[in-house]
């Protein structure tokens, strides 16, 4: 039953470096550029919601949709500011240039919240666990544990349960935009290719707007979840799972979509497991052996294009 | 590129000079003061414990002069910013060496201690740090001392605790691998608990580049058949380990070094789920007894409201522990040179018992104290946490 705990616990770590590893991927695959800031608009989305739920008069819901409005509006500002001067420059000084913006963001959360911890409200607060299983009693759900001599086997709260529904559910709706609607296919083709897609008449500048938007509304959502289920929030927050997302978006093929759903959650379950079965301290020293292995068989990773070099 | 290194290069020459030249200027010759040093981080990551330390030392000296000095003297404090920079502690110890400083309190923080710990064994100029743990901070010479416990210290006086008031036969730990303050409990509690017959069932590490998900640990805590948690770790992922805790239904008791002060205010409304968790530091502000309370009351005054930490109580006791040994040896004279006040208060110091805000404390000739451990329980009563005394 412990394994089922482990494995319950690496797929709820995993739903929130996918849901990251979402706009890591979209951004990737459509500006070609590797969005270090990212990890940072998690935070930012972290505090908004914090802010919003903190003060009486917001409901949780109401927090989280600012958030996420924050958060878009951030992304298209900053991809405004910050990279879209920089789109015919070398990749280089675009990266370095969305390093500057992380370390912007940062510091600028350190001015205005400091730099102690909150602590955050989950947004299921109060709700019962998801499910319960006892020796005796055997499956409860959404039941608050109660002190008896049965003992507890597993637990999944409902903030691991809400992760990996909405995870799950983001991941459905952005195939489906992506594949079937005007905007969506219009990504696509300029992923593929951007001049051929002016040529066809398909806004460049608004469709790689459009994706920072979307990445961005997905990185408030995973910060509210994320804070949720490790409820820290400080501005450092968002930095070390952001990298952790980028190494899943990367095992999973940078530039797919399903790609960083499966990266992020193998990450999150091969961390867990590593930790449980071989060792608390190498857990990390093992997720990254094991990227360096795939890399080296699929240098693309698992569902990434082949490309072909042309000579 | 060769020009501006040449203009860096003599701009750095100019600071270099400035000190000399302001240092002429300052000496002080007023014949009833002494100048106490003190060097800490004031800006920068650490400026948290650096601030605590100079404002917690300041108290004291203001306390001290206001009841007439020691034995006539009246005390300054000058305090320089190190940035928890080993190089930049060099440097402010020159600097107040230049303003004929007698006796520092400092460094802060370990690594700059260390590095001005060398400086002044050699200049025999006495050194008393408030907080620096790491072993080295004071082997360089007979002339430097500490407040708090060392990190391996801290992790013995916990086992011991943990064996003497039998608290638990098997213990499972939960430690920040990449931390030398967490790590060096862990050291001194795994040979302790050894020695104690104590059975470590569960040695779970996490790292600072993965400290958000616990429940593997917790997990395997658990299931280990522990009786106690140990936490040797900060107070910020103990709060995370006692949340997840909650939900995987960890129910036993749990035992922290110095580093849970502040889990309480972490906690905030959640704090219910602190309930019982018990913290061994050697000050804490809400601790209700009349001395914590008198020091606390005190320095929310100078500070306008800000609570005290245990390194500003650690920075208070070192000031007056400097005041008992200038007493115990009787210094009547503010000109007397820093090597010889150094030489007095040394052997002083082995022969005081500080009754300070983090107990009552003596020291040995090593430069280490010999105290007590205060272990509090954190006592939760609807939405509001306290400590009590255990």
């Amino acid at each position: 039953m412990s394994f089922i705990q482990y494995l319950v616990s690496g797929l709820s770590l995993g739903a929130i470096y996918a849901l990251i590893a979402l706009g890591y991927t979209m951004v990737y695959g459509i500006a070609k550029m590797l969005n270090f800031a990212h990890g940072d608009i998690i935070m930012v989305g972290g505090f908004t919601a914090f802010t919003a739920i903190s003060s009486a008069w917001c409901p949780v819901w109401l927090s989280v949709i600012i958030s996420i409005v924050v958060c878009t509006v951030l992304g298209v500002v900053i991809e405004k500011i910050a990279y879209k001067p920089l789109r015919n420059a070398p990749p280089l000084a675009v990266l370095i240039t969305a390093i500057g913006v992380s370390y912007f963001l940062q510091n600028a959360a350190l001015l205005i919240f400091g730099s102690d911890s909150k602590n955050f409200p989950s947004v299921v607060k109060n709700a019962p666990p998801f499910m319960l299983v006892y020796e005796n009693s055997g499956v409860k759900f959404f039941t608050s544990p109660v002190d008896t001599a049965d003992k507890l086997l597993l637990t999944i709260s409902m903030e691991t349960f809400v992760s990996i529904v909405v995870s799950l559910v983001i991941m459905a709706a952005l195939t489906f935009f992506i594949n079937k609607t005007k905007a969506g296919k219009a990504m696509l083709a300029v992923s593929e290719d951007k001049g051929a897609a002016q040529l066809m008449g398909i806004n460049v500048n608004a469709t790689i707007s459009l994706t920072f938007a979307i990445g961005s509304s997905l990185a408030a959502v995973a910060g509210v979840l994320m804070c949720s289920s490790y409820p820290l929030l400080n501005p450092y927050t968002g930095s070390m799972p952001g990298i952790k997302a980028f190494v899943a978006a990367v095992f999973g093929g940078i530039g797919s979509i399903p790609g960083a759903m499966i990266g992020g959650i193998l990450l999150g379950v091969i961390e867990q497991i590593s930790k449980a079965y071989i060792s608390s301290q190498l857990s990390d020293a093992i997720v990254f052996m094991v990227l360096i292995i795939v890399l080296i068989f699929k240098p693309t990773g698992i569902l990434g294009k082949k490309i072909n070099e042309k000579v | 590129m060769k020009f501006s290194k040449k203009i860096l290069a003599l701009g750095l020459a100019a600071c270099m000079t400035v000190p000399f030249i302001t240092g002429c200027g300052n000496k002080n010759t007023d014949s009833d003061t002494i100048v106490i040093g003190g060097i800490g981080p004031i800006t920068g990551g650490a400026a948290v414990y650096g601030i605590a330390v100079k404002n917690g030392a300041q108290l004291a000296v203001n306390e001290i002069n206001e009841a007439g000095g020691v034995n006539g003297i009246k005390l300054v404090l000058d305090f320089q910013d190190d940035e928890h920079d080993a190089e930049k502690a060099v440097n402010a110890y020159n600097t107040l060496k230049d303003k004929n400083m007698k006796a520092l309190v400092g460094t802060v923080t370990s690594a700059p201690c260390i590095a001005v710990g060398a400086e002044t064994a050699k200049d025999n100029i006495f050194q008393i740090t408030p907080s620096g743990s790491a072993i080295d901070c004071v082997t360089s010479g007979d002339n430097a001392f500490r407040v708090c416990f060392t990190d391996p210290g801290q992790g013995v006086t916990a086992a011991d605790f943990i064996a003497d008031k039998k608290l638990a036969k098997k213990v499972g730990v939960i430690y920040d691998s990449s931390d030398v303050y967490s790590s060096g409990i862990l050291e001194g509690f795994v040979a302790e608990a050894k020695a104690k017959g104590i059975e470590i069932v569960a040695t779970e590490a996490f790292t600072a580049d993965s400290k958000t998900d616990f429940s593997v640990q917790i997990q395997k805590v658990i299931d280990s058949g522990a009786e106690l948690l140990f936490l040797p770790i900060y107070y910020q992922e103990a709060a995370l380990i006692l949340q997840q805790g909650k939900s995987l239904g960890l129910n036993m008791p749990v035992f922290g070094g110095d580093g849970l002060d502040g889990l309480i205010e972490q906690l905030g409304t959640d704090v219910a789920i602190a309930d019982g968790v018990m913290v061994m530091t050697p000050f804490a502000a809400s601790n209700p007894e009349e001395k914590s309370a008198k020091f606390t009351a005190a320095y929310k005054e100078l500070t306008g409201g800000e609570t005290p930490n245990q390194f500003a109580a650690d920075a208070y006791d070192a000031v007056y522990a400097i005041k008992a040994a200038m007493e115990k040896a009787g210094v009547t004279d503010a000109n007397i040179s820093a090597s010889d006040l150094c030489d007095k208060l040394k052997v002083a110091m082995t022969e005081i018992t500080l009754d300070g805000v983090t107990g009552s404390t003596t020291w040995t000739a090593d430069g280490e104290p010999t105290k007590a451990p205060k272990v509090m329980k954190i006592v939760v009563n609807g939405n509001e946490g306290t400590y009590a005394a255990l």
